[in-house]
């Protein structure tokens, strides 16, 4: 991996973001630079959260401390594509299990592996707050919706052009 | 009556010229050019609007409690960390009109005296983050965000801040800490946030929905607000319906209609899929008490149950419900009960902080349990036991959490708990993909 420093505008938004809190406040902004970091380098490796610390002016346990508390931050490597579908019970009763089982197979892994290309990895998550559009996962920020298996099948050919 | 979602299908409310074009912000400038904090907090009051994150505490009290010490700074923080299984209505209302929050924002800060206020919204839903971020930059360009807003001599800066995934950001004070940067365990309580919220200071922490309501009770008054619903269930409120029903979606209704008119009406969730029968109804989220058909529909009594605050919980927990946050989850008689219960006890094991052992341990309990019980290892004693840990845990943790972990748990056992004996029973029938119990001269009827 090349040297970790954050592109200049990403620097910027830093800055901007830090001035969000009150003078000697500024830990609050852990969260949002964790996602700035992890949208750079796909997974929180240790090295990312060193210099998210470095950032910050915090030490780096302070980093891992947080990090490790919040599901989103990948702490291990991850695939090109995360997946993160919702295994909570209004899913399921929206036929979930059926489509998750299908996207399983289609890819040849299980939840919490990564294919062996390294294009995609599958998670399991909780309640995504979109129960009633269900079933749905999610890549990066995006939500897939009312997922059906073909639907699965059109995105899965999509992302793997 | 629709109040907060009445131009929500309109095309391009989520920029700020539509949503001027239809009244939008009319609030912001009633508010602070014709009224003192005060008095918006009074009409607050006279609305009997009550928190729509849950717990349905009075709106207005909770204002009134928090402190003004001289030269303290005071926060209001938006709760928008919507993880709750069920409930996705304040994901919708941003989505689709992320104004209708800000304009709340800016006449609920202006009420408490808060000159930064923040919309905590859970990291998932970064696409929404965006939309929210877009919409405050075009209301700082109006002059409605910033300093001097409208020349009234009010300032505000509002933030969106990401959570980082964990259901438990949104309990209040779990939702300062992390806001404050650090890993998300609620704080014991007193002190409660109005005195020592975020950085020690006073804080509100309110949810999306009862924001967002409060521009159209500045512009009504609280008095036209209380006059829709019943009793202490005044105005509307967001419903997420999902599950079994024709129609899932999110819709706004007003308190008092009947849960039946609820699930069958056209206007709403338009009845249960066709060829099937409702069996099973989550009203307020994972978090309460599940209700079987019969009971959902009317009271233990016999009285139509309504949606309302009181005629939900009509019964107590031997018979009755909560609203919560209005998850409404609906199940036809293929949905197995055992295996519901199953994920919602796995969502509490995942998302317990931790920090108290009745609650840690007794969700890992409760969930390595069930799932045995629904793989066809459980034993018949294990239904009583389940029903011990619930116990165990309610009332004795520092958090809410426990509790909601709980309640699901023993309700399902208390209504359905020949679903759980056929499970341990015949564990080669239960064990089938898609099998369900089928309880002889079920009453689920339409
Ligand atoms: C475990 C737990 C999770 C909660 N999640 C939320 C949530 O996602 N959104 C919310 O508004 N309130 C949530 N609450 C309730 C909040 O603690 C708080 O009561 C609420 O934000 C107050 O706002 P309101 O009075 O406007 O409802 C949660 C409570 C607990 C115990
Ligand atoms: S009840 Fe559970 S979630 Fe709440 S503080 Fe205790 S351990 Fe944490
Ligand atoms: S249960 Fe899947 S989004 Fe809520």
């Amino acid at each position: 991996m090349s040297k970790i420093v954050f592109p200049a505008e990403t620097l910027e938004l830093v800055k901007k973001i830090i001035a969000r809190y009150p003078e000697g406040k500024q830990k609050s902004a852990i969260l949002p630079i964790l996602h700035l970091a992890q949208a750079e380098w796909k997974w929180c490796s240790p090295e990312v959260m060193d210099y998210v610390g470095t950032l910050m002016s915090i030490s780096p346990i302070e980093v891992y401390e947080v990090a490790s508390f919040y599901t989103m931050f990948h702490l291990e490597p991850v695939g090109e594509h995360v997946i993160e579908y919702c295994r909570t019970g209004p899913c399921c009763l929206m036929g979930g299990v059926e489509v998750y089982d299908h996207l399983k197979k289609r890819l040849k892994i299980n939840t919490g592996e990564t294919t062996k290309d390294g294009k995609f990895t599958i998670k399991e998550v909780e309640c995504l707050a979109a129960c009633g559009w269900g079933p749905v996962f999610q890549i990066r920020e995006k939500y897939y919706m009312h997922l059906t298996n073909e639907k699965v099948d059109q995105i899965i050919d999509e992302l793997s052009k | 009556m629709k109040i907060l979602t009445e131009h929500i299908d309109v095309p391009n409310i989520d920029t700020i010229d539509v949503f001027m074009k239809h009244g939008g912000y009319s609030a912001v400038k009633k508010a602070l050019k014709k009224m003192s904090p005060d008095e918006v907090t009074e009409e607050v009051k006279k609305s009997g609007l009550r928190g729509r994150g849950g717990a349905g505490f009075p709106m207005g009290m909770k204002w009134s409690f928090l402190a003004k010490p001289e030269g303290v700074p005071r926060y209001l923080v938006c709760n928008a960390d919507e993880s709750e299984p069920g409930t996705f209505k304040d994901h919708y209302l941003m989505w689709k009109s992320p104004h209708t929050l800000i304009e709340g924002m800016i006449v609920s800060s202006f009420a408490l005296g808060a000159n930064t206020s923040y919309i905590y919204v859970r990291g998932e839903l970064m696409y929404v983050i965006a939309i929210l971020e877009k919409a405050i930059q075009e209301a700082y360009d109006k002059g409605l965000l910033g300093k001097n807003i409208l020349g009234s001599g009010y300032d505000l800066d509002l933030f969106v801040q990401p959570g980082g995934g964990a259901y438990i950001c949104g309990e209040e004070t779990a939702l300062l800490e992390s806001l404050e940067g650090k890993r998300g365990n609620p704080r014991n309580k007193p002190p409660f946030p109005a005195v020592k919220g975020l950085w020690q200071c006073p804080t509100v922490v309110n949810n999306v929905e009862s924001i967002a309501a409060t521009s159209w009770i500045v512009n009504n008054g609280g008095d036209a607000y209380a006059a829709i619903g019943v009793g202490r269930s005044t105005g509307t409120k967001l419903i997420s319906a999902s599950g079994h029903i024709k129609k899932p979606g999110v819709y706004e209704i007003p308190l008092g209609i009947t849960v039946e008119d609820f699930i069958y009406s056209d206007e709403w969730c338009g009845g249960i899929r066709d060829g099937h029968k409702l069996k099973a109804v989550v009203a307020g989220g994972s978090s309460v008490p599940i209700l079987p058909a019969e009971l959902i529909i009317t009271t233990a009594a016999g009285e139509k149950r309504l949606m309302t605050y009181e005629s939900l919980s009509d019964g107590g927990f031997v018979s009755g419900t909560m609203l919560g946050s209005g998850g409404f989850v609906v199940m036809d008689e293929t949905a197995c009960i055992v295996h519901n219960t199953l994920t919602f006890a796995k969502f509490y094991h995942h998302e317990s902080c931790g920090q108290c052992s009745p609650c840690r341990e007794g969700t890992g309990w409760m969930d390595k349990v069930i799932n045995r019980i629904e793989h066809g290892q459980g034993r018949i004693e294990d239904i009583d036991l389940l029903v011990d840990v619930a116990k165990k845990i309610e009332g004795n943790t520092i958090c809410p959490l426990g509790d909601a972990a709980a309640w699901p748990v023993a309700a399902a056992i208390r209504h359905f708990r020949d679903e759980f004996e056929w499970h341990i029973e015949h564990p080669e029938l239960a064990t089938k993909p898609g099998a369900v119990f089928m309880r002889k001269g079920a009453s689920w009827t339409k």
